[in-house]
């Protein structure tokens, strides 16, 4: 999974079905020390998450499906929590 | 599967209820020289492992096979803490 901060809403009419009732938004991974990295995605939400808000992302179609609750789901990124705290020792990188 | 080293831990209460339980530590990933490989990562843990070990990781959906049958939405998962290795 990818620690990441939702930048934005994304909203969508016409798409595949499985989309339907799904919130999808913009996130930007970042380090734990909350820099950026690499390109923001798009992902769908299965937690009520916001904008600003730093969440956990899984990056990998199956389980992105599962957090949609859908079976055969074509996605490829979810947001399966949102992070409280965040602790890390730059030292043993 | 790859090496990597656990640098530090994630709290996350709002969650995917299959995630309920689990915990969730940052890797960095590692050469075999011990140097670090890539970005780093959230993974599960499945083996008991904390910050500063050693560890061994699977990415993709079978990273959630320890968990079965619970079906967690996980795409990387810690399955063994490293005892030693050795190159060559």
């Amino acid at each position: 999974m990818q620690i990441a901060r939702v930048v934005g809403t994304v909203v969508s009419t016409q798409k595949n079905r499985k989309f339907e009732g799904a919130k999808l938004l913009l996130v930007q991974p970042i380090d734990p020390d909350d820099k950026p990295r690499g390109n923001a995605v798009l992902a769908v939400d299965g937690v009520g998450a916001g904008v600003n808000e730093k969440v956990l992302v899984v990056l990998e179609g199956r389980a992105a499906g599962e957090a949609l609750g859908k079976k055969a789901a074509p996605v490829d990124a979810a947001i399966v929590g949102i992070i409280d705290q965040i602790e890390f020792n730059d030292n043993l990188k | 599967m790859h090496l990597a080293r656990v640098i530090g831990d994630v709290v996350v209460t709002r969650k995917d209820e299959n995630l309920t339980g689990l915990k969730l530590l940052i890797l960095q990933p590692l050469t075999p020289g011990r140097e670090p490989a890539g970005r780093t990562l959230v993974a599960v843990d499945s083996v008991g492992a904390g910050v500063g070990e050693e560890v061994f990781f699977v990415r993709g959906k079978e990273a959630s096979f320890p968990f079965y049958p619970v079906e967690a939405p996980v795409d990387a998962g810690i399955v063994g803490i490293v005892d030693h290795w050795t190159i060559g």
